[in-house]
């Protein structure tokens, strides 16, 4: 064959076939959109029979969704997903219906819950969880024991030698936790002229792991901390007062000049799910239980190295009287 | 630089090498007289001016940014884009993911395990073949250690995101590959596009991901996609260009139609290629699916961060030894199919599919046996239980727990007279790092600039040279100069540390087989772990902060350097080596004028892949105490704050692209040298 005609024609076999494969691919497509050319449903959470419940990075949060999700599989036969994200991302997750229940909000992002709570009303309060919880600032039982005159935040800028570090440069660090904690610290400091500055661990491992660290070595530190937390019951902590709250005094993010408030921990749910959700919303709902039974759990999840399942299953099996007052009614 | 154009001279091309030192010392002086007044320059104006970024010339994005977030979750539920669009994607994910969880569980953990073996015995050639026995074996031993460890449950939500997630970026990575397959116009589109889905750090796209799909399985399954089906699309058009002409010719003399031909003769030609592409595919889905669990994707990656924050080291660490089981399991299984492949000749193409041998046949049964099996059992219920029973679990997190523990806390502060770990990074901070930041930071941002330049310029391509310029003035004009001078100086600190360190080791492992082998299973296993795991390890080494970063950044890019490095090496042409020898060259020698000097292009690979692996772990090195831009995305993922955190994530991508050009230019400079 004349080798012209042969480039020509397979030039033009070649772009028949590229012609075809794009008809090919822009048919598939149009398949695809055909089959979907329906509304879908925004609040879509995965199969039915399923719930889906949110963890928070800290170590409560997981305890209450392990104990939730002993007794709705084990006793009430349902299927219980759960999801790591962050507090602020749960408000998301509850708005758009990928979550149904967080059960421990520390009230820590108001912005989003006004939102969602009062003017989408996609989200609503599903009780209290039980737990009180408290952010504050706080050093190492053995240190306030050495110098009881850090419990008064006054005292700080003359103590700030002690909390000097390499990345704090020549102010005293505050150690911060993960970016996903409610924190007003940088706002406190510079509202109270303290000579500080707020080192950001990054995650709560990291900062839980610093402070170990630092108390193995008796080393002064002075930490954004909470309780209840499970390191407490190991490194003992003391509270630096901050300056007392009064009214409206943390209403403006850039101006807080006070301490952190006693927070009653609160459940929020989906509305779909509140409202639909049969037996398993009715339980979540009631769920309710103590500071000291939370960190119980909490205790052998931590320190004893105890698996979050066998843990949350030891407190079931042992704790029958508590639990079966959450139960939906016959 | 005499050395090296003495040994370039050896290997025939001493003209040319002389031309060009002419040419390039002309060039060389001005740039070089350039980059002394820039120097004095920038001293001078950080002594002199703010160094900063001005604030005339920034443009607020974060508004914009928080407008657009604020429209996203306010019109989720009403906007068309949404209904008919965007949830149809996330709904669809969610629910096949749910769905092969369900057939997953529905089959119980015998069911399982069975299936899975079944498979790998029948991909790997089925029959009595020791490869094929082997292979059924691992299967069956890789998931009675899911099984056994206690994280049967989470293995399996992996692999349930894991399989959607694969045959996703295999569809639209064949699909893709066709497109640059066939057509010259296509290949010329697509290729910066695969570029940029490669380059761009994942966690600078999940936080947008998430406001369009969704937190969970949706937003994991599209970046995952993103992530993932480059290598298959780029595998699948390499294959389809590089098909023989003769079948291809033979097939059209056939009279098979454009279709036909592509059916029957271009994809089964190209079969091993995009076979290649799927365990490329596979592995970086993988690690993208692990990474993708600070947005909730669920499984073993959750199990890892979660035992993070209780300080369950021993816990993390068995379940990134599952991800790395799980990524030894699906490399075997198509390694093994690959060389099937390979090793079947017979398999070609066209004219023998009608043919049905015994074989064949046999294996066709088994095959259908095996979807015959999944069915009924997924119908019937679980074979034996769902989930491994909780009787034959061994839990071993404890004492590894406290053996990794013990460990770092006697390097960290328990070696006598050096001071351990702790000690050093404190002054480490304070007298490599702390004046590095300040001094870049004080430094004027014109003069920053000009530097540049002038480096891009003396590497040999003003091209570089214009791209870095733009990207840090993107930065300065994104408000985010300080902080990413900070990240800037934490990220050469790696840099220099991990090249270092990867040079030792690589020219170690280049001249001894022993070291090579003795490491090469380390590697493996640090470039498959998921980074989460070494966080804690780390941060009890050398405190929250800065080194802390820098150590997981290292730690991070140090197995790529190291075999490129050693790959380099070992490939210099033997007969230069020879030469050298019998010329009389000792060991060292031999390595400082010849080994050296002609891996220098692979040494430049090595350490153009060592920013951009840094670089993408700048953001793990934010939740270890690393501040600057790596915070900054945390924050915004966690908090879901889209200005803070994608504006963030831009400016690393920035960064990535300025130092990404000055290294590659870099080598092709010194590379346009040596010819």
């Amino acid at each position: 064959m004349n080798p012209s005609i042969l480039t020509r024609l397979r030039g033009a076999r070649r772009s028949r076939l590229l012609k075809s494969t794009l008809a090919a691919t822009g048919a598939l497509a149009l398949t695809l959109g055909l089959t979907s050319c329906g509304k879908a449903d925004p609040y879509y959470s995965g199969s039915p029979n399923t719930v889906t419940l949110p963890v928070a990075a800290w170590a409560g949060s997981e305890a209450n969704v392990a104990v939730a999700k002993q007794i709705l599989e084990k006793q009430m036969g349902y299927r219980v997903k759960t999801l790591q994200m962050d507090e602020p991302v749960m408000f998301d997750a509850l708005n758009t219906g990928r979550a149904d229940a967080m059960l421990e909000d520390w009230r820590g992002v108001p912005k989003k819950e006004k939102k969602y709570v009062e003017e989408l009303k996609t989200v609503v309060n599903a009780g209290e969880l039980g737990v009180t919880g408290h952010i504050g600032w706080y050093v190492p039982t053995y240190f306030a024991k050495k110098h009881p005159e850090v419990k008064d935040w006054r005292n700080l800028p003359k103590l700030k030698k002690y909390f000097q570090t390499p990345e704090s440069g020549d102010k005293g660090q505050l150690l911060e936790g993960s970016p996903s904690f409610s924190t007003y610290d940088d706002a406190i400091i510079k509202n109270l002229d303290l000579p500080y500055k707020t080192v950001y661990a990054g995650s709560e491992a990291a900062q839980t792991k610093e402070i170990q660290k630092r108390a193995a070595k008796k080393e002064p530190f002075l930490t954004y901390w909470w309780i209840p937390q499970w390191l407490n019951s190991k490194v003992p902590m003391t509270e630096v007062k901050l300056p007392k709250r009064t009214k409206g005094c943390d209403a403006v993010a850039s101006k807080v000049d006070c301490a952190y408030p006693y927070t009653p921990l609160t459940k929020f749910m989906n509305r779909d799910f509140a409202e639909n959700g049969g037996k398993a919303a009715e339980f979540l709902k009631k769920m309710n239980w103590t500071t000291e039974q939370q960190t119980e759990v909490v205790k052998w999840m931590t320190i004893d190295k105890m698996d979050t399942d066998e843990a949350a299953a030891k407190w079931v099996k042992e704790n029958r009287d508590t639990w079966e007052k959450w139960l939906p009614d016959k | 630089m005499s050395t090296t154009t003495l040994t370039q001279g050896k290997d025939g091309a001493p003209a040319a090498g002389a031309g060009e030192q002419l040419r390039r010392g002309l060039a060389g002086r001005p740039a070089l007289m350039a980059l002394i007044v820039v120097l004095v320059a920038l001293v001078a104006g950080a002594v002199a001016f703010d160094g900063t970024w001005p604030k005339a010339l920034t443009f607020d994005v974060k508004g914009p940014l928080d407008d657009a977030s604020n429209w996203l979750t306010d019109n989720r539920a009403t906007s068309p884009l949404f209904l008919y669009f965007l949830l149809h994607i996330s709904n669809w994910s969610e629910g096949g993911v749910d769905y092969v969880f369900t057939f997953l569980s529905n089959l119980g953990w015998l069911g399982v395990t069975v299936l899975a073996t079944a498979a790998s015995w029948w991909v790997a050639g089925a029959g009595l073949k020791a490869r094929a026995l082997r292979i059924a074996l691992l299967t069956a031993c890789i998931f009675a250690v899911f099984g056994v460890l206690g994280l049967w449950e989470y293995a399996m939500s992996t692999l349930a995101l894991m399989i959607v997630a694969v045959a996703a970026s295999a569809v639209i990575g064949v699909l893709l590959g066709l497109i640059a397959g066939l057509s010259d116009r296509g290949d010329r589109i697509l290729r910066p596009v695969f570029d940029t889905m490669q380059v761009m750090p994942a966690f600078a796209y999940l936080l947008p991901l998430v406001l369009l799909f969704g937190i969970g399985s949706p937003a994991a399954l599209v970046s995952t996609v993103i992530y993932a089906a480059p290598p298959m699309a780029r595998l699948t058009s390499l294959g389809l260009r590089g098909a023989d002409p003769a079948a291809l010719e033979a097939s059209r003399s056939l009279g098979a139609g454009s279709w036909q031909r592509l059916w029957t003769a271009r994809l089964p030609l190209a079969r091993k290629e995009m076979l290649l592409g799927l365990n490329q595919t596979i592995m970086m889905a993988l690690s993208m699916v692990v990474m993708a669990s600070v947005i909730g994707a669920g499984g073993l990656g959750d199990k890892v961060y979660q035992a993070l924050a209780k300080d369950n080291v021993g816990m993390s660490l068995i379940a990134g030894v599952c991800i790395v089981l799980i990524a030894i399991w699906l490399d075997r299984v198509t390694a093994a199919a690959g060389d099937r492949l390979e090793s079947s000749p017979g398999s070609a193409p066209a004219g023998d599919t009608g043919a049905l041998t015994l074989e064949r046949l046999g294996a066709r049964l088994i095959a259908a046996a095996l979807v015959v099996f999944a069915v009924v059992a997924s119908l019937l219920g679980p074979v034996g239980e769902r989930s491994w029973p909780t009787d034959w679990t061994a839990s071993v997190s404890a004492p590894i727990t406290n053996a990794i523990n013990s460990f770092t806390k006697a390097i960290s502060d328990g070696v006598p007279v050096l001071g351990g770990t702790d000690v050093w990074a404190a002054h480490f901070t304070s007298w490599v790092l702390n004046p590095m930041r300040d001094a870049m930071q004080a430094a004027p941002w014109w003069g920053v600039l000009l530097l540049v330049a002038v480096l891009a310029w003396l590497a040999g391509s003003w091209r570089a040279g214009m791209t870095g310029v733009l990207s840090l003035a993107v930065i300065g004009v994104l408000g985010l100069w300080d902080k990413s001078m900070d990240t800037l100086s934490q990220v050469i600190v790696s840099m220099v540390c991990t090249l270092v360190a990867g040079l030792v080791i690589g020219i170690l492992a280049a001249r001894s087989r022993w070291v090579m082998r003795l490491i090469r299973p380390v590697l493996d296993v640090m470039q498959t772990m998921p980074q989460f795991v070494y966080l804690v390890p780390v941060v009890a080494l050398v405190g929250v902060g800065r080194p802390a970063a820098i150590l997981a950044a290292v730690i991070y890019a140090l197995p790529a350097v190291i075999r490129i490095t050693a790959q380099g090496l070992r490939t210099v042409d033997p007969a230069a080596l020879e030469a050298s020898r019998s010329l009389g060259g000792t060991g060292w020698q031999q390595l400082r004028q010849v080994q050296l000097p002609l891996a220098r292009p692979s040494l430049m690979l090595a350490c153009n892949q060592g920013v951009v692996l840094v670089l993408a772990i700048v953001v793990i090195g934010g939740l270890v105490g690393g501040g600057a831009l790596g915070y900054d995305v945390v924050y915004g993922l966690q908090k879901s704050d889209l200005g803070v955190g994608l504006s963030a994530g831009v400016a690393i991508v920035c960064l990535g692209l300025l130092l990404d050009r000055l290294t590659q230019s870099a080598g092709a400079g010194k590379r346009g040298g040596t010819k």
